[in-house]
């Protein structure tokens, strides 16, 4: 008997029922979760019928990520219930929730590269003949399994030698294959391609037609509309909002995930405005780029005070051309001039030298410096010239660290607090502010959003625009059309490691961008989109 | 100055309790030298310090290189038979025909080629891993098992026995009071304390041992880094076995620094440089080799057999670094 | 058929990143040998043949314990201490007779596994630290209750039989080793053990999160690891007449050494018995070879030339080996290279 406040001005008391569709497979009411005596959860409500996709959005830190471990034993829940199959559960940890028949998908995939599919499926359940392993059976089973979903892969190759969107349905397959009646999918599609994308909403489908429930998280909104028929919006840790998906609209959907006023949610999605003037100079000319087997043919141009994005589906050769120019990778072929220059960068020092600086698309791996302060991340593209016969000047150090964290409003307890510590928004300022503090003409963003919550994402964007109009030229590579739409000057669109589009600033539109990511292949464009 | 030192978050007092709970290593060290004041005879006196800093000097020697190829993220498993090589060259030099002739050149040769030798079988080491991505584990094996052969190759196996004051004040002089090697081990310690915090290369060691990939996109030279870190291992190691052979009056390429590599990692894990890189403390690499040291002395000097002491010797280094991760984890 | 054929090359998915290393080392091996066999007259003898067998068990059954170790990204530094202590305790029992003798000895091999496996998994150390201090506690536990000095077995028992004797007309440690080989490549290739040991070293989250019991077939490898040092400890003694609590110095990176000449990576998630094997053999007969070419007096290489024969050949090795190590290492890394 507890007597929770309703705490969120949409919460709803407890006593009033939506009525679900049919008999809802898993009802988690009042869920609460504190941690050091602060609230990630408290009157949290998740309801999801068997045959049904939930979709489950908030920003990040609106405990979308809580709830789900509190539901598969993950965390341990300090209030409410969780009613799975019309019986009280209480998992003790995802493999019990496993049993219990609740299957986790994770973000980045969580198999063993180096094993073979079957084996991937069937890890900690081989089926075994005579006290050893089946290995016949084993593979028989996994290969029949795998091509209910029409994925037709020889299962005895190790896992890694395929690409996400296989390793992705042989997570499922191994999830169904434990007969789960409920699938929670936490961003499946971050790192998936358009048409990988449109062969998991395939399979997702076919969940549901089976009559399994699916949970299913992704920061994109169009692909929510494309697939999900019910939204839980989470903010602050409360359930504000539980609604079909077809009685939604994406601005009422932010608006809810923001808490404001549907008028106050501009008509933009992101933080981008026009540019201010006229592009400068050349900073970056690329012709003929060939990079090992996946760019064969990429071209590009930067000017100053231009934001110019570089679009493609995932595995065009985006990511593969940003690390050339950059010097990260070798070229075989092509050229690179960097600020008029002909250049042929073999180490990112170089390319540093010429004023280019680089984001990577991954902060974790490639950005941060995780037990590193927030001051010596922001100097350590800087350090050199801030060092008189190899020692830091540290008083110069501070004060070129105060200034580019209070002109990023970087939120840190202090310079010396450890990066890691920081939400992802944050981080990314602060790699942001390691290549703005060596002044550089010419800024390499590769997907400067990902993966951070909508407040901050806006909040980048709009800081690379007025970077660019102070002259600087900036290189943006995304895969959200949204952003290279709304933010790009001009944009340049891979298709299969080749420039297949140069559209200038009028042309770049959604229906331009894919009709040219789809070159090749006119078909299998999935998550429908609205833009333009 | 004063004012950037104001902002910052911790008070300006040293504060006891945190700093011992920082520092846990330092913790440890006072409960020693408690214990021992009261428990063990005669331990407050200037010939314990000497002896236990005597013994513990060649040890913080090399673990002053291995701090630094650790805060890497990687390890030296051959300082050991550098320390052989380097052990085998310095009497070789001043032995020979030409040493004898020109008694000043020999000597200084005898002080300067060793060290320069194992410092570039150390760069080997850099320029083998980083230019073959080799786990440094394996890299440095190879001299590990080469090295201590070389050096037995240069001597014929020989044991060299010899006198030689001027050569032997590196293990055997006094500086005021204190021995040389001691004196040695605290300007290295201190050296590279300071370099780690204060200079361009020390923070470019952080970087590369706590994220390569972002260090080098960042325009860290993380091969050059690596090759110097390793060479640096090298130059200890070339330093700590010249101070062995002097105190022995002898060179035993087979024994000179054998099992070194673990005294020296041990030292380094439990004065609390982790081994996943991107951290590291040259003045709790001093302090784990006082402790391990201390903790022998003191069982010894209570009468305990040295074979029990190695067994405490390895319950400390498992509950130094468990506790180490236990506050971090905190 | 399809035993014989997972004997030679892995099951599963392991065939392509293995296969390449298999055959490297075999096909080295197999020219060492008949190196060997062509240049001196007596290398295919039967006495030496059955000399190197019977030496190299004892490094054959620490690299076997070694290799399942280090395929679920781990190290044990302490196989050496283990067989030294191992070698102390079987030789005080030996009057006992061969199985007392051969209990004990595996008994302190089991306890040290424990320990590792213990520091390990539960208290979180690095195995690197924790084999480390197991190295420690094992080896003045050793000596402790030898008193520093060996341990004469006793002639009275059989005892000796373990490390002297032959069957079959091959030595015993060697058809001790050859069990141990055969029990190693089928618990690797199948049973679910071996697949698990695999898969916790291919990705240890994952396989957490995929509900195998990481902690226990971690656990299982030290104590595995242990039990087979501890048996080459009591060959050791077996052989050499006493238990030597001294011994076993420098074991530990010689098998590692020979793992990775086998080709299993140090990373963990890949890994073959069968070419731990050939890496023990193959480090073992650079050693009988130099002995020959000393033998034949046409050039002098003295013994210590055999340590650095053995380095530049890990060094060889690792540079022209089937670099799968370095493309984990680095996954990014330029298509130039």
């Amino acid at each position: 008997m507890r007597a929770e406040e309703p705490r969120g001005r949409y919460a709803k008391p407890a006593t009033t029922k939506v009525e679900p569709l049919t008999a809802p497979l898993l009802v988690m009411r009042d869920i609460d979760k504190r941690f050091q005596g602060v609230h990630a959860l408290s009157t949290a409500k998740l309801e999801v019928a068997a045959g049904e996709v939930m979709a489950l959005v908030g920003e990040n830190g609106a405990g979308k990520s809580t709830l789900i471990k509190v539901l598969t034993g993950a965390h341990r829940r300090d209030g409410g219930e969780i009613v799975f199959a019309g019986e009280p559960v209480d998992f003790a940890s995802p493999q019990d929730a496993q049993r219990g028949g609740v299957s986790t998908i994770y973000q980045e995939i969580n198999l063993i590269p180096y094993r073979s599919v079957a084996e991937n499926v069937f890890l900690g359940r081989e089926p075994r003949r005579y006290g050893l392993l089946d290995w016949r059976r084993m593979n028989g089973e996994a290969a029949e399994l795998l091509r209910r979903f029409s994925v037709a892969v020889d299962v005895t190759r190790p896992l890694m030698e395929f690409n996400t969107a296989v390793q992705q349905m042989v997570a499922i397959a191994r999830a169904l294959s434990f007969k789960s009646r409920l699938v929670i999918m936490d961003e499946p599609t971050s790192s998936l391609d358009e048409r990988e994308v449109g062969v998991l909403f395939d399979v997702v489908r076919q969940l549901r037609a089976e009559g399994v429930a699916v949970i299913f998280i992704s920061h994109r909104l169009d692909e929510l509309f494309a697939i999900c028929d019910r939204v839980t919006v989470l903010r602050d840790g409360c359930t504000v909002l539980e609604s079909p998906m077809a009685a939604m609209d994406k601005l009422r959907l932010v608006a809810a995930m923001l808490g404001r006023d549907l008028a106050a949610v501009r008509e933009r999605s992101t933080g981008f405005r026009d540019a201010a003037g006229a592009a400068g100079g050349e900073v970056l000319a690329a012709e003929g780029l060939k990079i090992g087997k996946k760019v064969k043919d990429a071209n590009l141009e930067v000017r100053a005070g231009q934001i110019v994005g570089l679009t493609g589906l995932l595995g065009s050769g985006r990511t593969e051309v940003a690390r050339a120019i950059f010097g990260a990778d070798a070229p075989d072929a092509g050229t690179i001039r960097l600020m008029g220059k002909s250049v042929a960068p073999k180490e990112p020092s170089e390319a540093i030298a010429l004023k280019v600086g680089f984001c990577s698309e991954d902060r974790k791996v490639e950005g941060i410096i995780p037990d590193m302060s927030v001051r010596e991340n922001i100097t350590l593209a800087v350090l050199p010239t801030l060092t008189r016969l190899g020692v830091v000047d540290e008083t110069r150090q501070r004060k070129i660290v105060d200034r580019f964290m209070a002109r990023l409003a970087i939120k840190a307890s202090s310079p010396e607090q450890k990066i890691r510590e920081l939400s992802g928004g944050n981080q990314q300022k602060v790699l942001l502010a390691r290549w703005l503090c060596a002044d550089p003409r010419l800024l390499i963003l590769d997907e400067p959003t990902r993966g951070i919550d909508v407040g901050a994402k806006a909040e980048i964007q709009s800081l690379i625009r007025e970077l660019a109009d102070q002259g600087l030229g900036v290189l943006m590579i995304s895969s959200e059309l949204d952003e290279i739409v709304e933010g790009a000057d001009r944009a340049f669109v891979l298709s299969d490691g080749r420039t297949v589009a140069d559209l200038p600033r009028e042309r770049v539109t959604g229906p331009t961008i894919m009709a040219a990511m789809a070159h090749t292949d006119e078909e299998g464009f999935v998550g429908g989109s609205d833009h333009g | 100055m004063v004012e950037a030192r104001m902002v910052r978050p911790r008070g300006a007092l040293p504060d006891v309790s945190g700093l011992l709970r920082r520092y846990p290593a330092l913790a440890a060290m006072a409960a020693l030298l408690v214990f021992n004041f009261l428990v063990t005879p005669n331990f407050a006196s200037w010939q314990t310090l000497n002896v236990n800093l005597t013994q513990v000097a060649t040890i913080v020697i090399v673990s002053v290189g291995m701090t630094l190829v650790i805060a890497t993220g990687g390890i030296d498993l051959s300082v050991g038979s550098l320390m052989a090589i380097s052990g085998a060259l310095a009497p070789l030099i001043f032995l020979s025909s030409f040493g004898r002739a020109h008694e000043a050149v020999g000597d200084a040769l005898a002080f300067v080629v060793p060290v320069v030798v194992a410092g570039l079988f150390g760069l080997f080491n850099g320029w083998f891993i980083t230019r073959f991505k080799v786990q440094p584990i394996v890299g440095t094996l190879v001299l590990f098992i080469a090295g201590r052969g070389i050096g037995q190759v240069m001597t014929n196996g020989n044991l060299q026995v010899f006198k030689n004051p001027t050569f032997q004040f590196i293990g055997l002089g006094r500086v005021f009071g204190v021995p040389f090697q001691v004196v040695i081990m605290l300007a290295m310690v201190a050296l590279a304390a300071w370099m780690l915090r204060r200079t361009l290369f020390g923070r470019e060691i952080l970087a590369v041992g706590g994220n390569e990939k972002a260090a080098r996109l960042a325009g860290v030279p993380v091969a050059r880094v690596k090759r110097r870190v390793y060479a640096i291992s090298g130059l200890c190691a070339g330093v700590a076995g010249l101070v062995v052979v002097s105190i022995n009056s002898s060179s035993d390429a087979n024994l000179v620094g054998l099992g070194m590599e673990l005294d020296a990692i041990a030292a380094v894990a439990v004065g609390g440089t982790p081994f996943t890189g991107g951290q590291a403390t040259v003045v709790g690499s001093l302090l784990g080799a006082l402790i391990i040291q201390l903790v022998r002395y003191t069982l010894l000097a209570n009468g305990v057999p040295d074979a029990a002491a190695l067994v405490v010797k390895g319950a400390i280094i498992a509950g130094a670094v468990w506790s180490q991760q236990r506050s971090r984890a905190a | 058929m399809n035993a014989l054929l997972a004997f030679l090359a892995p099951g599963g998915s392991m065939r392509l990143l293995a296969r390449a290393a298999t055959q490297r080392v075999m096909i080295a091996l197999a020219l060492l040998i008949i190196f060997g066999a062509l240049r001196y007259d007596h290398f295919l003898g039967a006495f030496n043949i059955l000399s190197v067998l019977q030496y190299n068990s004892m490094f054959a059954l620490t690299g076997l314990g070694m290799c399942f170790v280090i395929m679920t990204g781990g190290i044990d530094l302490s196989v050496g201490a283990t067989a030294a202590m191992a070698s102390v305790v079987s030789a005080m029992l030996s009057p006992y007779g061969i199985l007392p003798g051969l209990i004990a000895g595996l008994a302190a091999g089991l306890a040290v596994g424990v320990v590792n496996g213990f520091l390990v998994t539960r208290l979180k150390i690095q195995p690197f630290i924790a084999t480390l201090s197991g190295m420690l506690m094992a080896s003045g536990a050793g000596l402790l209750l030898a008193h520093n000095q060996s341990v004469s077995v006793s002639y009275d028992t059989d005892f000796t039989s373990l490390g002297q004797g032959d069957w079959l007309g091959f030595p015993i440690p060697a058809w001790i080793a050859l069990v141990a080989y055969v029990y190693g490549s089928i618990a690797l290739n199948f049973t679910a053990f071996g697949r698990h040991v695999l898969a916790v070293g291919g990705g240890e989250e994952a396989a957490r999160l995929m509900g195998l019991p990481v902690d226990r077939v971690i656990f299982a490898t030290y104590v595995q690891s242990g039990l087979f040092a501890s048996l080459a400890g009591v060959i050791l003694a077996a052989q050499f007449g006493a238990g030597q609590p001294a011994e076993g110095v420098g074991w530990e990176l010689f098998s590692i050494a020979a793992v990775v000449v086998g080709g299993t990576l140090l990373t963990g998630g890949v890994g073959s018995v069968a070419t731990t094997l050939a890496g023990v053999l193959l480090l073992g007969l650079i050693f009988n070879v130099l002995n020959f070419e000393n033998g034949m007096g046409w050039i002098s290489l003295s013994a210590y030339w055999q340590s650095v024969v053995r380095g530049v050949f890990l060094m060889v090795v690792v540079m022209v080996g089937p670099g799968v190590s370095r493309r984990v290492a680095a996954t990014s890394a330029a298509p130039a290279e």
